[in-house]
């Protein structure tokens, strides 16, 4: 697996072809944004029946980057549920492969938005996690630094002659890091917003995710 | 007309004009009388909005003249809130209505009461209207509205047609016959080719080169139609067109991307007279007289015949005297493709494809919008569908398919079982689960789907105060935009500023030339039966009516290599520029020939031989590549070329484009709402990723099924391929030589060239993502 690896205050990290963030010396996987029940929670509320299998496309994907990486901390970044009642509505099978892959893992919940308060799944669920040196929090905080946090799924569009390509993307500068949405059934927000733009430094590097993945200046 | 008044159906023929509308409401008259009851009598439906408002100027002249108590009222997107109510509470003797307008009062529950009375529905334009879905969607609705008043009589007025037998077919309640009056067709058209000092170039679509001569046919004659066939084309021409209109002759331009108020502004000083010359698309096509127009010109090549005929019929609207018109071929090809379209005209062979069965997708619309109405029964509903023309051989299995995945998503996974958008009561009728989900239903009514488009407005002046809106362009245009980057709109270049709120900011620029020319319209194939014409016509012993310069480009074709045989597949192959060159001459038109070129190169990568990039136009694909095709049947197998359908094909880009039509008419998803965008929230996502996601964990869903069916016509032209094979069975010329071949040599000027995926685009990215850390600088922040 081709990964794009990075030095971030300090710590040695590389972002893998998926989006999720991989730290070797803590041996800890960090994935935002996993929207899990989301088809469900759009036929509930919207009446709309989509494919309803993004939770184990999403899982699929997990467990393969915890084979590859052998991961013994996993950091949900936030919105992990597409809110609440979804995780309690979560098909049997799909709970059971969240306890499983949870099993002999130290696995920290973050609160998002989308789904504050604690889940019923165990691990241990905090409002932000403080691994030295780095912070891990769902939404980013003005004037933090040696912050990793999600909530925006930014996305970066660059031209080809081809025409643009457009992909998720992680954000990153010398004070944070802005992971991209792990989900499948996830949109993005464009870098060029001001919403991203004003958050991150002039210099900062957008990460397309892809194998491998690829870096370019963030466009704004 | 009157004669036949109590049929059950009617078609009338009659070329463009001719006043078969105002023939199609002669019976309701008479039957309304000077003093008739209140309640709903006649239901007239066109395409087109505006139709229905003119309709109406149209209709109250006579009525008043002879003092008719008849009232009669339009009903369209545009009509006000209030208005709309009162319609429903008291409706008009005459309402009309637009096929999306219609589908919408049948999903109310006064329906029944509302069309109690009705007696007569009278279809304007359904040739146009058979042409797409909207045609599918408005027989289901006739059906539904049959059920509710059987002694409904329906009329279909028409332009002329390649086949009015399926068209009935289409109109009728099957399997009612369809009695067809012809109006007499009128004289011959006085059709020609526009012959021009310069000889046309080799390749390009714009027909510049002929600007002269048109500025002379214009000024020889009152009003002139200039079609074109994109909007792009239409935009360029006119730009050069008032550069070189010295005269300052008025001409307007009109077409499917302008602002409203621009559109109409035109039309209005076009009735008036005071237009000399239109440039215009399609967006013509339909619609009232617009004054006296006694010359079309038909720049490029028409592709179609049928529609050629209906334009012709635009000029000239009286009735004795023939329709006059010019072609005007755009490059050295269509000179050919031109001559045997006019003569495809004068033996009155018209072309077209067979419709296909009725779309499922708009099925699931329907009964979604028949379950808004009131809770339903399957087996009436069932066949009630059947009743409809493009349903009648739908199978109960299909059906079936539809109803599950109305009601529970239809997926493998049954997953939605509490969240059921039809349930089924205990009395086995379905209705909705939740009536609240009837306004969406209703806010998603249609299956013209659009492709997403942006608006186009000027500065304001201080920066802050919005200007006024220029028109639209598509949303890939805008995206590949830089600022200052300059391009027509409204035959005016513009500069782009910046994207702002979903809207294209630009300012006037000073420059003569634009930089970037196109954003794309509509673009046809050639069709069918004109491409057998073509064929044909190479291949006589003399082509006497060829300009010269014609005439020795396909002797020279046929002295280098040979010419195209009708029962056989040219493959031509050469080097050039260190490249091996092959060219296929297939004949398919351009969509088919762009897919045949994007599976012949796949099978080209899998022996190896290294293919780079192929361009296609209605006749050839060219590729190149590192090695040479020495073995055409390799590369053209039919077998493979299906597989390929199956397989890798389904990824590309035009199946995810009929995957989001097919998923919104079906109510998988919601369209997006004008004003109601935004842009870019996180919490929309694409619906490729649906299309993806199916694709892996439910291959056999409905709508997969639908999005195939979808790719064997339109953008993916996978039957035109099939044809191709069947034709030729699979016969092979190939010709080896060592230079660019004459008929081969446009197509290295052809724009639209595309390079092969995979490795090769991978490779791009690489480059422009490492040119852009080289040049910002940031690249010597990365660890080595």
């Amino acid at each position: 697996m081709q990964n794009f690896q990075f030095d971030f205050a300090g710590a040695k990290l590389s972002l893998l072809p998926s989006g999720a963030l991989w730290w070797p010396d803590k041996t800890l996987l960090c994935v935002s944004d996993l929207h899990l029940g989301k088809s469900e929670r759009a036929a509930r509320r919207l009446g709309r029946l989509l494919p309803p299998y993004e939770t184990r496309d999403t899982l699929q994907q997990l467990e393969e980057d915890l084979r590859q990486t052998g991961a013994s901390i996993v950091v949900c970044l936030g919105d992990s549920f597409d809110d609440l009642e979804s995780s309690y509505n979560l098909p049997e099978a799909e709970t059971l492969w969240i306890t499983r892959l949870m099993a002999g893992r130290r696995w920290v919940w973050i609160e998002g938005n989308h789904d504050p308060g604690p889940v019923e799944f165990g691990g241990t669920h905090l409002a932000e996690l403080f691994e030295p040196p780095l912070y891990f929090r769902h939404i980013a905080r003005d004037g933090a630094s040696a912050e990793v946090s999600g909530h925006y799924h930014p996305k970066a569009r660059i031209h080809l002659p081809t025409g643009p390509v457009s992909r998720a993307c992680m954000l990153f500068d010398t004070d944070r890091i802005i992971l991209p949405a792990y989900g499948t059934y996830t949109g993005g927000l464009r870098s060029d917003d001001a919403a991203l733009s004003n958050l991150m430094r002039e210099e900062a590097i957008a990460v397309l995710t892809g194998s491998p993945p690829r870096p370019i200046p963030m466009p704004r | 007309m009157l004669d036949r008044s109590a049929n059950p159906a009617l078609m009338l023929i009659a070329p463009t004009g001719g006043g078969k509308t105002l023939a199609g409401f002669l019976p309701s008259l008479v039957e309304l009388g000077p003093n008739p009851d209140s309640g709903l009598h006649t239901l007239y439906i066109s395409p087109l909005k505006a139709l229905a408002a003119d309709m109406r100027r149209n209709l109250m002249s006579p009525i008043n003249e002879v003092g008719l108590n008849i009232r009669v009222e339009d009903r369209s997107g545009d009509t006000t809130q209030t208005r709309k109510k009162a319609q429903r509470a008291d409706p008009p003797h005459i309402l009309l209505t637009t096929p999306e307008s219609l589908a919408l009062l049948l999903s109310y529950e006064d329906a029944p009461r509302m069309f109690s009375g009705l007696k007569r529905v009278v279809v304007d334009e359904l040739h146009a209207l058979a042409e797409s879905k909207r045609g599918d969607q408005l027989m289901l609705c006739l059906s539904r509205l049959q059920a509710l008043c059987p002694e409904l009589r329906r009329v279909g007025l028409s332009a002329t047609v390649e086949d009015p037998p399926a068209l009935a077919a289409f109109v009728a309640p099957h399997p009612t016959p369809c009695h067809i009056i012809q109006a007499d067709p009128g004289p011959d058209p006085d059709i020609g080719m526009l012959t021009t000092d310069t000889p046309p170039p080799w390749s390009g679509g714009g027909g510049r080169y002929a600007i002269p001569e048109v500025l002379e046919q214009v000024a020889k004659h009152k009003t002139t139609l200039i079609f074109h066939n994109t909007r792009a084309q239409a935009e360029i021409f006119f730009h050069e067109l008032w550069l070189a209109n010295e005269d300052g002759l008025p001409i307007g331009i009109h077409h499917g991307s302008l602002a409203l108020e621009q559109r109409k502004k035109v039309e209005a000083a076009m009735v008036a007279g005071q237009l000399r010359a239109v440039v215009c698309t399609g967006s013509l096509d339909l619609g009232l007289d617009w004054g006296d127009v006694d010359l079309v010109i038909q720049v490029g090549a028409p592709k179609n015949v049928k529609r050629l005929v209906q334009r012709i019929g635009r000029a000239n609207h009286r009735y004795n005297a023939p329709s006059k018109a010019l072609i005007l071929p755009a490059n050295r090809w269509e000179v050919i493709e031109c001559h045997a379209a006019i003569e495809a005209v004068l033996a009155h062979d018209l072309d077209g494809d067979p419709r296909g069965p009725g779309p499922l997708d708009v099925l699931c619309q329907h009964i979604l919008i028949t379950a808004c109405a009131a809770p339903f029964d399957e087996n009436a509903l069932f066949d009630e569908v059947r009743k409809a023309g493009p349903f009648h051989s739908l199978s109960r299995a299909a059906f079936d398919n539809c109803l599950d995945f109305v009601a529970t998503g239809g997926y493998a996974l049954q997953a939605y079982d509490r969240w059921q958008r039809l349930m089924q009561r205990p009395d086995g009728l379905w209705q909705l689960r939740d009536p609240r989900l009837a306004q969406q239903v209703r806010m998603n009514v249609g299956t013209i789907i659009d492709t997403d488009t942006l608006k186009v407005r000027m500065k304001g002046r201080s920066g802050a105060s919005a200007g006024k809106p220029l028109g639209e362009v598509e949303e890939s245009f805008a995206a590949s935009l830089v600022p200052g980057d300059t391009f027509l709109m409204g035959g005016k270049i513009v500069r782009f500023e910046s994207l702002r709120e979903m809207e294209v900011q630009v300012s006037r620029d000073r420059g003569r030339k634009p930089k970037l020319a196109v954003f794309s319209g509509t673009k046809f194939a050639t069709s069918t039966q004109l491409s057998v014409r073509i064929l044909e016509l190479l291949h006589r012993p003399t082509l006497p009516d060829l300009p010269g310069h014609t005439q020795d480009w396909i002797n020279l074709q046929a002295e280098l290599s040979q010419l195209p045989r009708p029962g056989r597949i040219l493959v031509e192959s050469f080097p050039h520029d260190d490249r091996a060159h092959s060219c296929i001459y297939g004949f398919a038109g351009k969509n088919a020939q762009q897919t045949l070129g994007l599976m012949v190169t796949r099978q080209m990568e899998e022996l190896g031989l290294g293919p780079l990039g192929f361009v296609a136009t209605d006749y050839a694909t060219l590729i190149w590549s590192i090695a040479p095709i020495t073995d055409p049947p390799q590369v053209l197998n039919a077998d493979q070329l299906h597989d390929g359908l199956e397989g890798w094909l389904a990824e590309n880009a035009l199946m995810k484009r009929s995957f989001k039509g097919a998923a919104t008419i079906a109510g998988l998803i919601t369209r997006n709402l004008p004003g109601k965008r935004s842009s870019g929230r996180q919490a929309t996502f694409s619906s490729d990723i649906l299309y993806d996601t199916l694709r892996k964990y439910d291959p056999d869903h409905l709508l997969l099924q639908i999005t195939r069916t979808e790719a064997m016509r339109g953008l993916i032209g996978f039957a035109r391929i099939d044809e191709m094979m069947a034709r030729t069975q699979g016969l092979i010329d190939h010709v080896i030589t060592d230079q660019v071949t004459p008929f081969s040599a446009p197509l290295f000027l052809e724009v639209g060239k595309v390079p092969v995926d995979g490795a090769g685009r991978e490779a791009l990215l690489q480059a422009e993502a490492d040119r852009l850390m080289e040049q910002s600088g940031l690249s010597s922040l990365l660890p080595k």
